[in-house]
C-alpha cells in the first residue's frame, strides 16, 4: 500500500513542479513587454551611455581626485586576490620628507583582456582606492591597447592614506 | 456564412458536369495535392515564426527584429537561404538512403494530413479507420529517421537516430492508448463521427476524469513522437551536435525540420479533433441562443483555433522543461504512463459500458 501512496505521491509532486514552471514561463509569455529585460543595443546606444545598473561591472578603474591624487599604496592586495592574474603591480620606493623610504606604486597595470568582472579586487583593496567603472565598449584593433596603466602619470597616493 | 464546404461541393459538382468522372477525379487528386503542399509551405513559415517569437517572449527576448516589419519576414528568408544552399552528400554515406529519408519523413507527416477534418465537410478522405490510420502511419516516419542516422555514417547520427527509435517505439504505445479511450467514449474510428459525437460538448468536457488523464498523457506522448523537447533526445544538440540531421545540409535539412513541424501540426489537430471537438463550435447542453452566437465563427476558424492553442502548449513545454535522459524517459513512459493509461482505458469503458458520459 505504502508502495502505492507512493507512486501517487510522485506522480502529483512531478505534475505539480512542472506546473509550477508553466507558470513563470506563461507569465513571462503574457507580460513580456514588462518583463522583457533585453537591451536593445546598438539601438538604444546612447540610454545604456546614460546609465545601466550599479552592479554592472565593465572594467576596473582607479579613482583620482582633483589634485590628481589616488588612495592606492601598492598592498598588492588585488593583485593576490585576482584569480587569473589580470592585475600586475609595480612598486617603488618614495622618499618622504622626513628622508625615510616609503613604499608606493610605479604602475598598476592592469590587463583588461584577462579580466573576467568577478569583482574580487575591489573587494580586497582595504582603501578602496580602485572601483568598476559601467562602460562596455570594449572592443580595439590592437591587443595592446587593452593592457592599462590604471594609475594617472605623475599622480601620487593621498595624504594619509595608509 | 462563410464556409468550406460549399466551395468544395461546387468545385466537385463543376468538375463532375464537365468531364468524365476518371479525369475528375484525377484534377481533383491533383487539387489536393497543390492544396497539401501550399499548406505545408504556409504551415513551415508560420509556425517557425510562431516558435521562435514564443521562445523569445518566454526567455525575455524580442525575438527576430530585422528582417521585415517587426522581423515577421525573418522565415521567408531563411527558407530562400536553404533553399540556394547546396544539399552535400558526406562521400562516405550510404547516397541512396541519405537521400531517400528526408522524403520518407516528408510524404509520411502528408499522408497523416487525409483523414484530418479541416472544416464542416472539408476533409480529404473520410476513411472509416482515419485515427487508426493516422496512428499507423505517423509510425512509418521512425522508419525515415533511422534511416538518415543509419545512411549518415556517423556516430552522432546514428546515436539520434537509436533513440528516437526507441523513444517513438514506446511513446506510440500511450499515444495510441490515449486515443482508444476516446474511441470508446465515440464508438468510431472515423473522424467524421468522433466529431459529430461532440456537437453537445467536446469529449474533455464530457468524459469525466478518464478523458482529463487522457488528453494529458495523449500530449505528452505526441510530444516525445514528434522529437520535441524535452523529449528531444534524438537531436540533443549538447550531446549530439544535431542527431540524426548532423549531415544534412540545404533543403534536404529544410525537408526534415519542415516536416517536424506539420508534424506538430498533425498531431495537434488529432488532439483538437479528439478531445476538443476538431471544427465543432463550443456549444453548452441545451442554452440555444449561445449555441447559436458559437456557430456563427466558421468552422475552419474553431479548427485552426484548437489546433494552434493546442501548438502554442506543446511550444510552451519546449521553452520551459529541460531535457530528460534517456533513462528518465524511459521511465516516465513504462513506469508511469503506461500504466496509467491502461488503467484509464479500463476506467473509460466502465464508463462508456455504463454510460455515465453526457
Ligand atoms: S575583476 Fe576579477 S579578474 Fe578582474 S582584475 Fe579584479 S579580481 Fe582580477
Ligand atoms: S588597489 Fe587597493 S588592493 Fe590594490 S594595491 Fe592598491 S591599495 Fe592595495
Amino acid at each position: 500500500m505504502s508502495f502505492i501512496r507512493q507512486y501517487l505521491s510522485d506522480v502529483i509532486s512531478g505534475v505539480k513542479s512542472l506546473l509550477t514552471g508553466m507558470r513563470l514561463t506563461g507569465k513571462y509569455f503574457i507580460k513580456h513587454k514588462e518583463t522583457n529585460i533585453t537591451q536593445q543595443y546598438p539601438d538604444n546606444r546612447q540610454e545604456l551611455f546614460a546609465g545601466l545598473p550599479d552592479r554592472f561591472r565593465g572594467e576596473v578603474v582607479m579613482s583620482h581626485d582633483d589634485n590628481n591624487e589616488h588612495a592606492c599604496t601598492g598592498c598588492t592586495a588585488c593583485e593576490l586576490a585576482c584569480p587569473n592574474g589580470t592585475i600586475k603591480i609595480v612598486t617603488k620606493f618614495d622618499m618622504t620628507p622626513e628622508g625615510k623610504k616609503k613604499k608606493a606604486i610605479d604602475k598598476f597595470v592592469y590587463h583588461l583582456e584577462l579580466c573576467t568582472m568577478c569583482n574580487l579586487c575591489i573587494e580586497a583593496c582595504p582603501t578602496s582606492a580602485i572601483k568598476m567603472a559601467q562602460n562596455f565598449e570594449h572592443s580595439v584593433f590592437d591587443r595592446r591597447d587593452l593592457t592599462k596603466v590604471l594609475n594617472k602619470p605623475g599622480s601620487k597616493v593621498r595624504e594619509g592614506v595608509e | 456564412m462563410f464556409s468550406l464546404e460549399n466551395i468544395t461541393n461546387l468545385v466537385s459538382t463543376w468538375l463532375y458536369a464537365n468531364l468524365d468522372p476518371t479525369w475528375a477525379l484525377v484534377v481533383q487528386f491533383v487539387i489536393v495535392g497543390v492544396l497539401v503542399i501550399s499548406l505545408f509551405s504556409i504551415l513551415g513559415l508560420v509556425l517557425i515564426m510562431m516558435e521562435r517569437r514564443v521562445a523569445a517572449w518566454m526567455q525575455l527576448r524580442l525575438g527576430p527584429n530585422r528582417v521585415g516589419p517587426r522581423g515577421y519576414f525573418q522565415t521567408v528568408a531563411d527558407t530562400l537561404k536553404l533553399i540556394v544552399k547546396e544539399g552535400m552528400t558526406p562521400d562516405g554515406a550510404d547516397k541512396f538512403l541519405f537521400n531517400l529519408a528526408p522524403f520518407i519523413v516528408m510524404i509520411v507527416s502528408m499522408v497523416i494530413m487525409a483523414p484530418l477534418m479541416f472544416a464542416k465537410g472539408f476533409q480529404i478522405w473520410d476513411v472509416n479507420i482515419g485515427v487508426f490510420f493516422i496512428t499507423a502511419v505517423s509510425s512509418v516516419s521512425v522508419i525515415g529517421i533511422l534511416m538518415a542516422g543509419w545512411a549518415s555514417n556517423n556516430k552522432y547520427s546514428l546515436l539520434g537516430a537509436m533513440r528516437s527509435g526507441a523513444q517513438i517505439v514506446s511513446y506510440e504505445l500511450s499515444a495510441g492508448l490515449a486515443i482508444l479511450t476516446i474511441v470508446v467514449f465515440s464508438g468510431s474510428l472515423q473522424v467524421s463521427t468522433i466529431v459529430e459525437s461532440q456537437a453537445d460538448g467536446w469529449w474533455l468536457l464530457k468524459g469525466h476524469v478518464p478523458a482529463v488523464i487522457s488528453f494529458v498523457i495523449f500530449i505528452i506522448a505526441v510530444t516525445a513522437e514528434t522529437n520535441r523537447a524535452p523529449f528531444d533526445l534524438a537531436e540533443a544538440e549538447s550531446e549530439l551536435t544535431a542527431g540524426f540531421h548532423t549531415e544534412y545540409s540545404g533543403m534536404k535539412f529544410a525537408l526534415f525540420f519542415l516536416a517536424e513541424y506539420v508534424n506538430i501540426f498533425v498531431v495537434c489537430a488529432v488532439g483538437a479533433t479528439l478531445y476538443l471537438g476538431g471544427w465543432m463550435p463550443f456549444h453548452i447542453g441545451n442554452w440555444t441562443s449561445f449555441n447559436q452566437v458559437m456557430d456563427y465563427i466558421p468552422s475552419s476558424a474553431w479548427f485552426f483555433g484548437k489546433t494552434f492553442f493546442l501548438i502554442f502548449v506543446i511550444m510552451w513545454f519546449r521553452w520551459t522543461f529541460p531535457r530528460l535522459r534517456i533513462d528518465q524517459l524511459l521511465n516516465l513512459e513504462w513506469k508511469y504512463l503506461l500504466p496509467i493509461s491502461l488503467f484509464n482505458l479500463l476506467l473509460a469503458t466502465v464508463i462508456a459500458i455504463m454510460g455515465l458520459h453526457f
